[in-house]
């Protein structure tokens, strides 16, 4: 049934999909909007949207209640605002509206919001997977797929109209015009066709906030590249001095002490691509978070051949950010921006605190890869 | 039914029509006097509608609809609350029902509803909301036998939906809705008097030179004129008149006017349309105002008498009791340590009901200060049912409080005040003091617990910018919301506009010129 308030209330969801585009920067830098996520759904707080009237600021205001309780005695929380009857506008402005969106609708938003362009396949065969579903009935078949009871009502039918059923002794042989089958249809799914691979740094240096970046970064990565393409996947790796592969609980909690050999990161995940994921079949995305401090330059040219044999040129792109830890001497980003800065599909990113993390998004995504 | 304009039909199922049938004529026994009650029974994703439109689902179009629909339907999935009924002051009065709720709740909802329609009918501030046949808002003199007002608010507010669907088709959704957001913040700058009052009147013009002030005199016999109006006052009122007329000459409009948006109406530089969607705004709010200065008394009165229908004239029937007792003391809970209306209310019709039963009122009581006389006492007048339907029909929140809230009440309630600790950083309880308690109270309900604003001045500085009052009364605007509803006025008003008001003991202007805000120290 339609209700006359589902256009009030689309429009109250444009108001609210606006609000959410003007705070965007602000909610994906505190990362608010992720812990909360559901199945398919984002709850976002967003600042309860009131009409603005003369009306009293309310913590001068104070109020009657009821019940014990000597002079001095604390209200419990909330109490305040509710008591009083007869109270004008009970908005305290920082009441919250929470609201749920899917993640295809926030993808969009973000998408709008930073101008990301939609990205271009790499022209490979989007891989369906094909099903067959039983869900039709057709009159050939083989005998192990015969549906008994249509086939009976079939039989029934048939021999009441030819005046051959009798009551008393209901026997029906069906013939071979009576048979219905079972027949399947064959739906194509869509299957996963790219796959991210991320891969932090889990040394020593790099610290909690640090992570905090990391996650935050990857969520808004994770919803944009899933609103491109049907199905992703994905795949963590974390490293210090040796790389191992993870879940993605462990991949956000996980911290060492060791030092950073940056290449064992990158040779795992050459191989877990060539193992797994074939380049002419899939859109291949790796990440790497880290804050620059690689063991020698030793490994670092060892990264750099990795990267320029192995995974550029099957990436899509390679996207390497760089966040800020007070030991780090960041090194590693200026290393690859001399030595592979004319590289197309590398995309490098410095993020040095939580506002840069918009801008960094958009350097990511921003190409269209 | 048809002639309601509802879309979704819905019929009361027999069984509840014959609950309907019994109810109404036991509450016609105990005296109540109620419209002609229509009940629908709604699902609860229609009656959530219904209630986000406050009553009316052919109302303007608007989003904050949408977002009180949507605060609604989450609270109930999440079965946080859920409305048990509703029920709008309209002549037949419609009162929706929730489906799939127990007969016990059924019956209770039942009962509550003609508690609130009577006191609807009965209740003097309701009578603003009388049309004439024309369908403008005429409030009737008085209530008498056979009063049945045309109240067809229904098809008015759905008139007013026409007019703002019309307007938004040729003017566009953005413009209008923009307008009508900027309505919606002025909503409240309306005179809760005014329906009563005959203000209006055309003064005629003096005809020249400059005219004595005339100085209004009490009534009295001749032998006590020179008490009731003594001439040394008669005097200092005279001199205080006429140098008032001296210094408001010129001014526009000659007395401060607390109908702002009818002074918006008749002399903003508005277009056509805008003044039509400013009317529409204006005659619901002032529809809806009664609800806002009578919520105490008219929730009291409709517990009040469900309790008295269910429990003592038999409505509930013996295996009912126990669901019902239970119902209803989450309706008359008080959560944590705030004030519930339904129990503040109900408890004090029972307080004045016991009082005059006993003859807990006049002048030897007020004079008797024995208190172990005091709690023995009474007459047996058993006037306490006669008061009670008294008091329903002269009183508002405001009068009811301010008469019948008694030092004994305020102690058995265990009422007091609370204020905001900055050394805390929340709310704690204040004082128990009777008077203190009161005054809050009561500060709280003037007005209907909007702020008092008043435009004086319609040519201020003489730049044709518009000076409003804020009548403070010790507790400051928010100064955020002021200065966004100063960019609707100036919307309005095409000028700068100024609000004088206090803030922190400091008289203040606030003033928004249609680019910027500024707040400046100073009295207009």
């Amino acid at each position: 049934m339609t209700l006359t308030i589902d256009r009030d209330h689309s429009r109250f969801r444009d108001i609210v999909r606006g609000r959410i585009r003007q705070g965007l920067k602000k909610y994906i830098s505190h990362g608010e909007m992720i812990g909360k996520k559901g199945k398919e759904l984002v709850s976002i707080p967003i600042p309860h949207i009131e009409v603005p009237r003369f009306t009293f600021g309310s913590k001068n205001q104070g109020g009657v209640g009821q019940g014990d309780g000597k002079p001095g005695d604390p209200l419990d929380r909330g109490e305040g605002d509710q008591a009083g009857a007869g109270e004008a506008g009970q908005g305290e402005g920082d009441h919250v509206l929470e609201v749920d969106i899917t993640l295809e609708e926030l993808a969009d938003i973000l998408g709008e919001e930073l101008s990301l362009p939609a990205i271009e396949d790499k022209g490979k065969s989007k891989i369906q997977s094909k099903k067959d579903k039983y869900t039709g009935i057709r009159r050939v078949g083989p005998e192990s797929l015969r549906h008994f009871k249509r086939t009976y009502k079939e039989a029934l039918k048939r021999s009441i109209a030819s005046g051959t059923y009798s009551p008393d002794s209901p026997l029906i042989v069906p013939q071979a015009e009576d048979k219905r089958f079972r027949s399947f249809r064959t739906d194509e799914q869509p299957v996963a066709n790219a796959v991210i691979v991320y891969m932090m740094d889990v040394s020593g240096s790099m610290g909690d906030e640090q992570k905090e970046i990391v996650r935050i970064e990857s969520f808004w990565i994770d919803t944009w590249l899933r609103r491109q393409y049907d199905g992703i996947e994905s795949r963590y790796i974390i490293h210090d001095a040796t790389a191992r592969e993870v879940d993605r609980d462990t991949f956000f909690r996980t911290r060492e002490s060791g030092g950073t050999m940056i290449s064992s990161a990158y040779q795992l995940a050459a191989d877990i691509i060539e193992k797994n994921y074939p380049a002419s079949d899939w859109n291949i995305y790796p990440f790497h978070f880290s804050d620059g401090d690689n063991w020698s330059s030793d490994d670092t040219s060892l990264c750099m051949k990795i990267l320029r044999e192995r995974l550029v040129p099957v990436a899509n792109m390679f996207a390497y950010g760089q966040v800020h830890s007070p030991y780090g001497s960041g090194q590693f980003i200026k290393d690859l921006r001399e030595q592979m800065g004319a590289e197309e599909k590398l995309v490098l990113s410095d993020i040095p605190d939580r506002e840069a993390i918009v801008r960094s998004i958009k350097d990511f995504l921003g190409k269209g890869r | 039914m048809a002639a309601l304009g509802f879309s979704n039909e819905t019929q009361l199922p027999a069984y509840l029509r014959k609950e309907q049938d019994k109810i109404e004529a036991i509450a016609r026994q105990i005296g109540l006097d109620f419209f002609p009650t229509v009940f629908e029974i709604l699902s609860y994703d229609r009656l959530n509608e219904v209630a986000a439109y406050g009553g009316f689902p052919t109302r303007y179009p608007h989003w904050r609809f949408g977002m009180e629909y949507e605060r609604l339907a989450k609270s109930y999935e999440y079965g946080l609350s859920k409305i048990y009924e509703m029920v709008i002051n309209t002549n037949p009065a419609i009162a929706y029902l929730l489906e799939g709720n127990s007969l016990t709740d059924q019956k209770l909802v039942m009962c509550h509803v003609y508690g609130h329609v009577d006191f609807f009918k009965n209740n003097f501030c309701f009578r603003s909301t009388d049309l004439d046949t024309l369908g403008r808002v005429v409030p009737t003199e008085l209530s008498h036998v056979g009063y049945d007002p045309n109240r067809r608010w229904i098809d008015k507010l759905a008139n007013h939906g026409s007019v703002v669907r019309r307007l938004t088709a040729r003017h566009g959704v953005e413009p209008v809705e923009s307008f009508v957001d900027s309505c919606l913040s002025l909503e409240n700058l309306i005179d809760p008097h005014a329906p009563f009052i005959v203000r209006r009147r055309i003064e005629e013009e003096a005809e020249e030179g400059p005219q004595e002030p005339v100085v209004p005199r009490l009534k009295s016999k001749d032998y006590m004129e020179g008490f009731i109006n003594p001439e040394s006052y008669m005097e200092a009122e005279k001199q205080r008149l006429s140098s008032e007329q001296k210094s408001n000459k010129g001014r526009f409009p000659a007395e401060p006017e607390q109908d702002v948006l009818l002074f918006l109406i008749e002399n903003a530089p508005l277009e056509k349309w805008e003044r039509a969607v400013l009317t529409v705004i204006r005659e619901e709010a002032y529809y809806f105002l009664p609800q806002m200065q009578t919520k105490i008394m008219n929730e009291g009165w409709a517990s009040y008498n469900h309790s008295k229908l269910m429990t003592q004239h038999g409505v509930a029937d013996f295996s009912e009791i126990v669901d019902y007792a239970d119902n209803n003391a989450g309706v008359m809970a008080t959560n944590g340590k705030s004030l519930n209306p339904y129990k503040l209310g109900v408890e004090l019709y029972r307080h004045i009901e016991e009082r005059w039963n006993k003859g807990q009122f006049g002048r030897d009581w007020d004079q008797c200060d024995d208190l172990d006389e005091r709690r023995h006492w009474d007459l047996q007048l058993g006037l306490g049912t006669k008061k009670i339907f008294e008091v329903r029909s002269i009183y508002n929140d405001v009068t009811f409080l301010d008469e019948f809230l008694t030092p004994e009440f305020a102690f058995e309630n265990k009422l007091f005040t609370f204020e905001w600790s900055e050394r805390r950083g929340g709310y704690e309880v204040a004082t128990r003091e009777f008077q203190k308690v009161k005054q809050k109270l009561l500060g709280q309900l003037t007005n209907a617990g909007n702020p008092v604003i008043r435009v004086l001045d319609a040519n201020h500085g003489n730049r044709g910018e518009l000076l409003l009052r804020h009548d403070h009364q010790g507790v400051d605007l928010r100064v955020d919301y002021a200065e966004r509803v100063l960019e609707a006025l100036v919307r309005m008003w095409k000028r700068p506009v100024v609000v004088a008001t206090k803030l922190e003991e400091q008289p203040v202007l606030i003033r928004f010129d249609g680019k910027d805000h500024s707040r400046v120290e100073g009295q207009p």
